[in-house]
């Protein structure tokens, strides 16, 4: 038996480990592009607001998109609930409610990212140390993830944090594309232009996946490409597909567990169903920006089914 | 004065109670133990990281310091403990059984009718509540000390919601694992075995209508609280669930948890809720701790709440200083356990008496707590004493006093080697179809040479408390 | 006489509610001065959880809501046989001691007003002081509605010299306090004379008089209950006699409407 309550802290737990992570790999993509094309940089960094849905508040507080600022306000800024550290610490008062859940080395793992992370973003973070803050923040999330896995019981427990992990990841995913797709587009793709380049290996590595794209795909970037590996692969674990493959697998789990199919489930096969019949040519046809937005409104809709599924309130 | 030294009395020689212990002492190399004191602050800071993570800031997360010297106590002294302790405990049930309904012995003047009448821990929503097996306070945490070979006085009784049996257990599992060879050597009575004690306890007192084994769950007012820690490992350890108010609600009849499957029936709730927050429809109407209509659903008869509401009327400080007429009304006998000596500043022979000697008491206030509010006379400058004074003149029935009593030491480890320092003892008590006492309890040591303070937030450590099983 | 009640209370509300609970003090005891014939509570909307007597004996149920019900309604109903006992309900009963009666409630805590008006009190035997007591404040609250609602302190009723029957009878036993008389306050309901439809329902007080127990004092119309008085509920104050006590979780806007009729 498990409260909502703590599976809803479990579920936020994991979403705000995710968030942690999303915010170091998305600044570490735009500091690859403001390190090697400083023209474009305050354009890039308006990019890394958006798909970090920071990008009004940002506005509000700073005027100049810089690194300096950017970085500022998306890592250490406890204004701004999304930076690592604020989510960080969101997600160790959510394991802190949910502690008797937890093994001792998963907590242990939350809390000491904590506290790595308070003491690293304690002051403003000169810009030499930023690449090394950005390793640091996805080491701490590694060693987390690592924890969980290797230690917790495949359980309900289980389950609700891998939703919380999924939902995020397929947020973030799908925004990232969102902010740029017009850069995939077909019509305006000068192929082998350097400027898209650089555009398009902004988005892999944000996901963190310039490298595996290799290996997948001839070593020539092409959008349609990239746009089918991040919202089709199944195998890369940081798409669309991947995300809810495991989405409507651990809410089959939690509905064979209870012997119930709810109403989540349902959402989630359905989506996942739709990714998987889908080819990528049909998603430009339609319209990869519509698709995506459609995308994002499910996904935020599934969040809201399995609250009220599974008593989160 | 010389205190009475538990472990080397200055007349008397070492004490029985210690000789092995001592034995084994003897043959250790200080360097060890000078180590071992600082294996200690690892395990317990590894284990304390517990304690530490679950305070408000990380700034004001402290660690309770910890001795590595136990407290050692031979079975017969304990014998004679727990008979004390368990008629004390009866006689509290059956006070606060009488006081919510006959209130036969303020009919009878044993106790002022206005001292329940004015104060505020009397519910007169209690009122003809019977709970199952008649047990109104389930937990109780009496504090005892010592100040001679065989005068043993109780400090006060903790008949709300008594706290610090988490670091009882925490400290016998630090010392089992920095010296297992002690414990081969010297057989101490198990205390592991309280979460199983405490769920045990309370599926006794499940309500009449229940069939099978009860759902328990641990009640706590959240994470920010200082004593989740303990509310978290209790559940842990007693496998039930830890519930906060907003979890909660009257369904079918009965106080009922929200679970991700539905709202699932409770049976006991072990609360550590005051009184006050526990039912925002029946108490302080702003209250997001509790759980509103949860007094409707207990007087049906439909959920047991432990400590029951109310019980804050016995261990009142100014009930306190009844205890001996409370005890011999109900059990028809003298104490075995006594009362510290007590002036009630309410009465003007006992003002007084303690405005005249207030070098020589101590002065606590009636509802304070955590030794905040009290002066401690021979101990307090003349400017304190003469402000504490004037508050007492301007509030005599605020405050009680009584003597300073020298409470018995044990030695701790500094770096000097051993040293004594004053100590008290909380054992845990567990009330339901029957008595439970575990064989140990929380003895807290003041850790400053000659002080007789021992509360944790006033510098006070914790000891490991040995139970001979002679 | 044998009166026939009928008490309808309706609750509309603007949303769906996510939780909410209604405790009801609506079940009348047979007594000295009445004897209960028949008597039920119809509910629609809300779910009855527990019925308990209360620490003052007042058969109390604990409603439930939740979802959609807009509206919920609780009609209470029956025939009561009643007495004139010359306002006398009897000798004190119940675990709860008479000193608890005492002993001031936040509503009736008493300034200087209500110590002032106590004071006024003329000498005399314990019923002529006490029934001095009573015209005293029918003379200083005038009867006016919508001056005084719910939280309104018996001092404060004084201090503004209007009020309804709730501030009378919190008056009422808060002065017979400073007196010395244990006292209390009683909801229940009146049929008036020249009328079926009632306002509203009725409360009044007690005071307990060696030798005689409880007698009742309706300071807003100045007389002891006589046979067209039903009584429900007791308690310290309003708050603790109260028949509907709530409380709404969410947003929902509440909308209250009674309807009482008391008739031979």
């Amino acid at each position: 038996m498990l409260l909502g309550r703590t599976a809803n802290g479990l579920y936020w737990m994991n979403r705000y480990i995710e968030r942690t992570e999303n915010m170091a790999r998305l600044i570490d993509a735009g500091l690859r592009i403001a390190l090697t094309r400083s023209q474009d940089a305050s354009e890039e960094w308006k990019s890394v607001l958006l798909s970090a849905g920071a990008a009004s508040s940002f506005a509000g507080k700073h005027s100049d998109y810089t690194a300096e600022n950017v970085a500022d306000f998306l890592l250490r800024d406890m204004s701004n609930p999304s930076s690592a550290v604020a989510a960080m610490e969101t997600a160790r008062n959510n394991a802190r409610m949910v502690r008797t859940a937890l093994t001792r080395e998963t907590w242990e793992s939350i809390n000491e990212a904590w506290m790595a992370l308070k003491r690293m973003l304690a002051s403003p973070i000169d810009q030499r140390e930023l690449p090394g803050v950005l390793d640091a923040i996805k080491r701490e999330t590694a060693l987390i993830r690592g924890s969980f896995y290797g230690t917790m019981l495949r359980n309900e427990i289980f389950d609700f944090a891998q939703l919380g992990t999924y939902m995020e990841r397929a947020d973030n995913t799908a925004r990232i594309l969102d902010v740029k797709y017009y850069v995939l587009l077909p019509s305006v793709s000068w192929v082998g232009s350097s400027l898209d380049n650089y555009q398009w290996e902004s988005i892999l590595r944000s996901v963190a996946a310039h490298r595996s794209y290799r290996w997948v795909y001839e070593a020539e970037y092409k959008p349609t490409n990239i746009a089918e590996y991040l919202i089709l692969n199944a195998r890369m674990p940081r798409s669309l597909s991947f995300s809810y493959r495991f989405l409507a697998e651990h809410l089959k789990f939690l509905g064979e567990d209870y012997g119930a199919r709810h109403p989540a489930q349902e959402i989630a096969e359905r989506i996942y169903a739709r990714l998987r019949g889908t080819e990528i040519k049909d998603i430009f046809e339609t319209g990869l920006h519509e698709f995506l937005a459609d995308f994002i409104r499910d996904n935020n809709r599934l969040g809201d089914q399995v609250a009220q599924d599974f008593g989160f309130y | 004065m010389v205190a009475f030294d538990e472990m080397l009395p200055a007349e008397a020689g070492l004490r029985r109670p210690y000789e092995a212990y001592d034995g084994w002492l003897k043959n250790q190399d200080p360097a060890r133990l000078t180590e071992k004191m600082r294996d200690a602050e690892r395990v317990f800071r590894k284990t304390g990281i517990t304690f530490a993570v679950y305070g408000e800031q990380e700034a004001s997360e402290r660690l309770i310091p910890f001795d590595i010297v136990p407290r050692i106590i031979s079975g017969n002294e304990w014998r004679r403990l727990t008979q004390g302790i368990e008629q004390r405990v009866q006689a509290l049930n059956a006070f606060l059984d009488d006081i919510y309904h006959r209130q036969e012995i303020l009919r009878a003047g044993r106790v002022p009718r206005e001292l329940i009448a004015t104060n505020e821990a009397f519910l007169p929503e209690m009122i003809g509540v019977r709970p199952p097996a008649g047990v109104y306070t389930h937990i109780i945490g009496v504090d005892i000390v010592r100040i001679a070979e065989n005068e043993f006085y109780v400090l006060e009784d903790n008949a709300r919601t008594p706290s610090g049996v988490s670091y009882m257990l925490e400290n016998r599992e630090t010392m089992l694992q920095l010296f297992p060879e002690l414990f081969q050597r010297i057989k101490v009575h198990p205390v592991e075995n309280y979460p199983q004690l405490l769920r045990q306890s309370l599926a006794a007192v499940k309500p009449n209508g229940v069939n099978g084994a009860p759902t328990i769950a641990v009640l706590t007012p959240g994470s920010f609280n200082s004593a989740y820690f303990e509310h978290a490992f209790l559940a842990d350890q007693m496998g039930v669930q830890l519930v906060e108010g907003q979890d909660l609600r009257v369904v079918d009849g009965h106080v009922a948890m929200r679970t991700t499957e539905g709202y699932k029936q409770i049976d006991v709730l072990y609360r550590r809720v005051d009184d006050a927050y526990l039912d925002p429809l029946t108490f302080k109407p702003d209250s997001a701790l509790g759980v509103p209509g949860i007094m409707d659903v207990y007087r049906a008869g439909n959920i047991t709440i432990a400590n029951a509401p109310g019980t804050g009327i016995a261990d009142d400080k100014a009930i306190y200083s009844y205890m001996p007429e409370i005890i011999e009304f109900y059990t028809g006998r003298k104490p075995i356990l006594g009362n510290i000596p007590t002036w009630r500043c309410s009465e003007a022979n006992s003002l007084k008496y303690v405005q005249e000697h207030l070098a020589e008491l101590v002065v606590k206030e009636v509802h304070g707590s955590g030794g905040y509010g009290m002066l401690v006379g021979p101990a307090a400058t003349r400017k304190e004493r003469e402000e504490f004074s004037k508050k007492l003149a301007a509030r005599p029935s605020n405050y009680i006093a009584q003597p300073t009593l020298s409470l018995s030491t044990c030695p701790i480890l500094t770096e000097k080697g051993l040293a004594p320092r004053h100590v008290d003892l909380r054992p845990f008590v567990l009330v339901s179809d029957r008595i439970r006492i575990v064989p140990g309890g929380l003895t807290r040591v003041a850790l400053k040479e000659g002080s007789l303070v021992v509360n944790s937030s006033q510098g006070g450590g914790t000891k490991d408390t040995w139970v001979l099983d002679d | 006489m044998r009166l026939k009640v009928s008490h309808r209370t309706e609750y509309s509300y603007d949303e769906p509610i996510r939780y909410g609970l209604q405790r009801l003090r609506l079940w009348p005891a047979s007594g000295p001065a009445q004897t209960m014939l028949t008597w039920a509570l119809h509910i629609e909307g809300a779910r009855e959880e527990v019925r308990f007597l209360d620490q003052f004996g007042n058969d109390t149920r604990l409603l439930s809501i939740d979802g959609d019900p807009h509206t919920i309604s609780v009609v209470a109903e029956g025939e009561i046989e009643t007495n004139d006992t010359a306002g006398v309900s009897g000798p004190h009963r119940g675990f709860a001691p008479l000193w608890l009666f005492e002993h001031q409630t936040p509503l009736t805590a008493p300034g200087t007003a209500i110590r002032d008006l106590a004071a006024s009190v003329g000498d005399g035997g314990d019923l002529q002081r006490l029934h001095g007591l009573m015209a005293l404040i029918q003379q200083r609250i005038a009867y006016v509605t919508g001056t005084t609602d719910s939280r309104t302190t018996a001092e404060e009723a004084l201090v503004k010299g209007t009020g309804v029957c709730q501030d009378h009878s919190h008056v009422f036993a808060a002065s017979a306090r400073l007196l010395g008389f244990p006292a209390r306050y009683v909801s229940g309901y009146l049929m008036m004379n020249d009328r079926v439809d009632q306002v509203a329902t009725h409360a009044w007080a007690e005071a307990y008089v060696s030798d005689l127990g409880w007698v009742g004092f309706d300071a807003a119309n100045g007389m002891s209950p006589d046979e067209r008085y039903v009584r429900v509920a007791v308690g310290r104050d309003y708050r603790e006699a109260m028949p509907i006590a709530g409380i709404l979780i969410g947003h929902a806007q509440e909308r209250l409407a009674v309807h009482i009729t008391v008739e031979q």
